[in-house]
């Protein structure tokens, strides 16, 4: 796992999520700009995904317990196809609030993910 | 299910989500350095799944499971809450429960209010239809 790249993660999924929340509070239904932040969080968890699989054998492993860090990071995957192809049924304002809920979920799972690989001994 | 009712309900499913797959992380890899706490965050893990279901199946079985499962949950986080702020020792490892669910930002003590307040209002017609 890399640092910063990981923070660059949860500052767009937190973006991505609050504006998806405020949006759809101001009744709008899901749009381009909203989904587009879940696809932009999801593509960027993919690449998660190829960092987290290649980093322990550049000498640098989770500090935690990897098992625990693969289950955070796979839930995490699910969320943004899953929240998106609701949306793209059900277009309403809820949706998109549905939308925002899930990125900001995931930046949650960063953040913990964080934690497990760089600072948990145990 | 429609309006807000669907935020309820994908609230849940994430909660479900996150606490089956930490719970079953920690059973497999160390389930005898705290065999209550991770019993506790498997048992977490199956009232959210059973919540989330009863929240989107119609009928007034559901309703009332979906009763029983806030109930249940809200009654464990409190006394999990308690307990873990009481007496550290017994649960040496977090739960999804412990200090009021901290760990998951407050969530699984402000999400069993906000269920019970949906539920009340969304009463299913004596006879089944959808809540």
């Amino acid at each position: 796992m890399i640092a910063w790249f990981t923070i660059v993660q949860i500052v767009v999924a937190v973006l991505a999520g609050a504006l998806a929340v405020g949006v759809g509070l101001a009744k709008r239904p899901p749009s381009d700009l909203t989904l587009g932040g879940a696809a932009l969080v999801g593509v960027l968890l993919m690449a998660q995904v190829v960092v987290a699989a290649f980093a322990p054998a550049a000498g640098n492993p989770p500090t935690g317990n990897p098992y625990e860090f693969w289950a955070y990071l796979i839930s995490a995957l699910v969320l943004p196809p899953v929240s998106i192809l609701w949306a793209l049924v059900e277009r309403s304002r809820w949706s998109t609030v549905v939308v925002g809920v899930a990125c900001l979920a995931i930046a949650v799972m960063l953040y913990r993910m964080l934690v497990i690989w760089t600072v948990q001994s145990a | 299910m429609t309006g807000v009712g669907v935020v309820l309900v994908a609230v849940y499913g994430i909660l479900a989500l996150a606490a089956t797959g930490r719970s079953t992380v920690q059973i497999l890899t160390d389930f005898s350095e705290a065999p209550v706490a991770y019993a506790l965050s498997a048992l977490a893990a199956v009232v959210y799944i059973v919540a989330t279901v009863a929240l989107l199946a119609p009928g007034t079985v559901w309703y009332r499971v979906a009763w029983i499962t806030i109930s249940f949950e809200l009654i464990f986080v409190l006394t999990v809450g308690t307990l873990s702020i009481v007496d550290a020792d017994l649960f040496p490892r977090n739960t999804v429960w412990s200090y009021f669910g901290l760990g998951y930002l407050l969530v699984p003590v402000v999400l069993p209010v906000l269920g019970m307040l949906w539920l009340s209002r969304h009463r299913p017609p004596a006879g089944g239809g959808r809540l």
